[in-house]
């Protein structure tokens, strides 16, 4: 059983509002998988599903080789899940809730709670109603990772971090996949994502667009290049996977489909190359091409803008 | 800019968001007396009928614990007896969710500070809620006095009537407006108000029950005691209703000093840091539960105990009360006077028993507002199961309602050794007839349940509105005629009435086998539904 996560045509709708429309989501154990959509696409729906928390309308679902709805409990013994927005009792001190909520889960390694309290430089005694949204985070966090289990399930666990302490979380998250951990990273930080995850699953209106590592996903999209040449060049326009041409005497501007970017820098150099920019591609560019002039209910740009990329 | 900038919008605001709530409040308040006014004139239409119930109901010591004094026997005097309780405490309740809901339950949830970023004075919200709240008695107050006009009763006294119940009302708009300073979450302050409401209403019940050399002055110290103490009906105390006015300006001043002595989104008592690690017996869904409930169980426990030691010591005299030759007839028919205060401390245990599952619905609510709160999450991802985590707030609604009513037996058995003896039996009896209330309020905690697991967005109000029912049934059924199997819809009504009625364990059987599938059938409806 190499999957941690196997997820196949979910469905979940609220009355009318469809929140999932056949998702797809594998993460493979060991990996650090980085979950990828806006606000509303979904992503905080398809975790409390996996959590059990929610039922799904349809589809499959095996979460560490078990059924999250009906074997809750003790899958949530091999997993530890920190929510986007926290919210504690307000009379507890922090340390009361990592502590809580470490041996609920079935324990908690002593030692690294100390040192991630050190490292995210929280203050235990403070009663959990005068901390501030990220100290919150923090709070779950340190009981998440402190606990000996087999699976994170992170949602947006950095909204409130401030920039020293989201390095810290790298910092932990980069240990958490050498001691062999799986982990799904909900996020819209795509430096975020790009800086841990191993591979990516970008989810839009319910259902998942793109998945695979980043490697993989950088192929689909194009990489803007920028040159002046020698003499004006020739051919260009009938080259496959150049976009957006725009030759204006010995300069050309143009947008080229990654995996065809040999062909036309060949193109290039035959015109004699005096300077050259590229641009490579970034997942903030993959991204909002699945979104770009996203609006409620426009499903139709989702397949527009997939025939375009993969021209 | 001065503290009370703003001031005007935050009021156009507030009654914006208010306004449907207030026009239900407002209705169902002036229904209220309209209803009573129509239904006593119907069932009593000469001074003879009236005259005949009150004297063999209105000296009854468990009606005037209920209802307070009778002046007088016009259906004014009858009609302004029978809504004094429940008029002041629906003036008071009405007033307390306005202003907390304005105030500290915006601060805490944030919306205040957005509105606090714009000019807006310090004291805006305050005000405005106060202004909201005083303003909504006064219509309700005239309404209700225009009602009772309407329906033949005489103008000066009508109008003192209904000044009554709106100056009740403005006096627990004082009261929130202060305990909105004092607690941090919007539930505390609400707690917090509530709880001087009961305080008040028990200081009335026993201070209109005390006997002739009694603590009378207890009912003085009630806001809902001057409705009736203004004798609207009889020789009308017209400078009782200045009470309301004044205390809901002394309150409001008090609640404006304490709002300058602190910060946005703290209370009064100052933070203190707390341990770095949980305790070694935090660890379980129960464990959880009882550190989020113990502070609220010890503040009722302490209460009952008050309560119980109040009502147990002053139930002796009570003979004393009766005037008429031919009401101490009836009672000695009745069987004396040991029956006579076993019918008092009945009646007075009863309202604890109504009090106690109050207390149940709202350790079983816990459980929801944990839900929609999202604080259940994090802990339902771990080990700890549904229903494990359920059970944990359900055995302390449980073990709470069954301590509150002990104590109380306790405290009256305590009180009633003291002043009258009789020792260790006297104790026992009464802690079994305060444990005897169980039941009935554990169905009602048990009704809670059910909503919470089967149709959790519906559970806050249906579990309030069914103990509403069971409350006006009680109220009601002790003075208007209504039908038996009305009445048997309260699970109350099939208690035995302790002490001094014959004990019969079949209805306590009943009831708690009622209470426990009720629950489970809650329990079955969380493991099937969604989580929020």
């Amino acid at each position: 059983m190499t999957e941690a996560i196997d997820v196949a045509g979910l469905r979940k709708s609220y009355g009318k509002t469809l929140a999932l429309d056949g998702l797809d989501l594998t993460v493979t154990r060991g990996e650090v998988h980085g979950f990828l959509g806006p606000n509303g696409a979904g992503k905080t729906t398809t975790i409390r599903i996996l959590l059990g928390l929610l039922r799904a309308d349809g589809g499959t679902i095996r979460l560490l080789g078990g059924d999250p709805w009906r074997e809750a409990t003790a899958l949530h013994r091999r997993l530890a899940y920190v929510p986007g927005d926290v919210s504690l009792w307000p009379n507890f001190t922090g340390g009361e809730v990592i502590d809580l909520l470490g041996r609920l889960r079935g324990g908690i390694d002593a030692g690294r709670r100390a040192s991630l309290l050190e490292r995210f430089e929280l203050d235990p005694t403070i009663k959990a109603r005068a901390y501030s949204k990220g100290n919150r985070q923090k709070v779950a966090l340190i009981a998440a990772l402190a606990s000996d289990v087999e699976l994170l399930l992170l949602d947006e666990p950095t909204a409130g971090l401030d920039p020293l302490m989201e390095a810290s979380f790298r910092g932990c998250i980069e240990e958490e996949r050498q001691r062999g951990r799986t982990v799904l990273l909900s996020s819209h930080i795509l430096s975020e994502v790009e800086a841990l995850c191993d591979r990516v699953t970008i989810i839009r209106l319910g259902k998942a667009v793109e998945t695979g590592s980043l490697a993989e996903l950088r192929h689909l999209t194009r990489t803007s290049i920028s040159a002046e040449l020698a003499r004006a060049p020739d051919g260009l326009d009938r080259l496959p996977g150049v976009h957006g041409l725009d030759v204006e005497g010995n300069r050309v501007r143009c947008e080229v489909d990654t995996d065809q970017l040999d062909g036309l820098l060949r193109q290039l150099s035959a015109a004699g190359v005096r300077t050259l920019t590229s641009q490579p591609p970034t997942l903030e560019e993959l991204f909002l091409r699945h979104y770009a002039g996203d609006g409620p209910g426009e499903h139709g740009a989702v397949a527009a803008n997939r025939g375009g990329g993969q021209a | 800019m001065n503290t009370l900038t703003g001031t005007g919008a935050l009021t156009k605001l507030a009654g914006r968001r208010d306004r449907f709530m207030l026009v239900i409040w407002i209705y169902a308040l002036t229904a209220f007396v309209a209803f009573t006014v129509y239904g006593l004139k119907k069932l009593y239409p000469t001074a003879a009928a009236r005259e005949e119930f009150i004297t063999t109901a209105g000296h009854n010591p468990a009606f005037l614990s209920l209802y307070g004094p009778l002046f007088g026997n016009s259906l004014g005097s009858l009609t302004a007896w029978r809504d004094a309780a429940l008029g002041g405490i629906g003036t008071g309740l009405m007033s307390i969710f306005i202003v907390v809901r304005h105030t500290r339950a915006d601060e805490e949830t944030g919306r205040l500070e957005l509105v606090g970023s714009a000019p807006v004075g310090r004291h805006a919200a305050l005000v405005s809620a106060l202004v909201v709240a005083c303003g909504a008695n006064l219509v309700l107050g005239a309404l209700m006095a225009a009602a009772a006009i309407a329906f033949g009763l005489p103008a000066a006294g009508s109008i003192a009537m209904a000044a009554g119940f709106a100056g009740c009302g403005l006096a627990f708009t004082g009261v929130a407006a202060v305990a909105a300073q004092l607690a941090q979450t919007g539930r505390a302050a609400r707690g917090l108000a509530i709880g001087v409401l009961v305080a008040a209403f028990l200081l009335r019940a026993v201070g209109d029950s005390a006997s002739a050399h009694g603590p009378h002055w207890l009912s003085w110290l009630a806001p809902m005691g001057w409705a009736e103490l203004d004798q609207a009906f009889g020789s009308v105390r017209w400078w009782v209703l200045v009470l309301g006015p004044v205390a809901v300006v002394l309150l409001a001043t008090a609640a404006a000093v304490l709002a300058v002595r602190r910060d946005y989104d703290a209370g009064l008592l100052p933070q203190r840091p707390g341990p770095p690690r949980g305790a070694a017996s935090l660890r379980s869904p129960l464990a959880l539960a009882w550190r989020l409930q113990r502070a609220t169980l010890l503040a009722w426990t302490s209460g009952a105990l008050l309560y119980g030691v109040v009502i147990g010591s002053s139930a002796k005299g009570i003979g004393g009360l009766l005037g008429s030759a031919q009401s101490r007839r009836i009672v000695i028919k009745l069987g004396g006077h040991s029956a006579l205060s076993n019918a008092y401390l009945a009646a007075l245990l009863s309202f604890t028993g109504l009090i106690a599952a109050g207390y149940a619905v709202s350790v079983v609510l816990r459980l929801r507002s944990e839900e929609t709160e999202e604080r259940a999450d994090p802990v339902l991802a771990t080990g700890a199961g549904r229903i494990g985590w359920a059970l944990g707030h359900l055995s302390i609604a449980v073990a709470g309602t069954v301590a509150i009513l002990v104590i109380t037996g306790l405290g009256t058995g305590l009180g009633y050794a003291y002043r009258a003896g009789g020792g260790g039996s006297e104790v026992a009896r009464l802690v079994l007839a305060g444990l005897a209330q169980a039941p009935a309020a554990l169905v009602i905690a048990g009704i809670a349940a059910a909503l919470f697991g089967l149709a959790p967005k519906a559970s806050m109000a249906g579990s309030w509105t069914v103990l509403g029912v069971v409350v006006l049934l009680l109220f009601l059924g002790a003075t208007v005629q209504i039908s038996q199997w009305v009445l048997d819809i309260s699970p109350f009504t099939h208690l035995p009435k302790l002490p001094g009625g014959p004990v019969s364990a079949a209805p306590l059987v009943w009831l708690t086998l009622i209470a426990v599938a009720l629950a489970a059938a809650g329990l079955a409806g969380l493991r099937r539904r969604d989580i929020i």
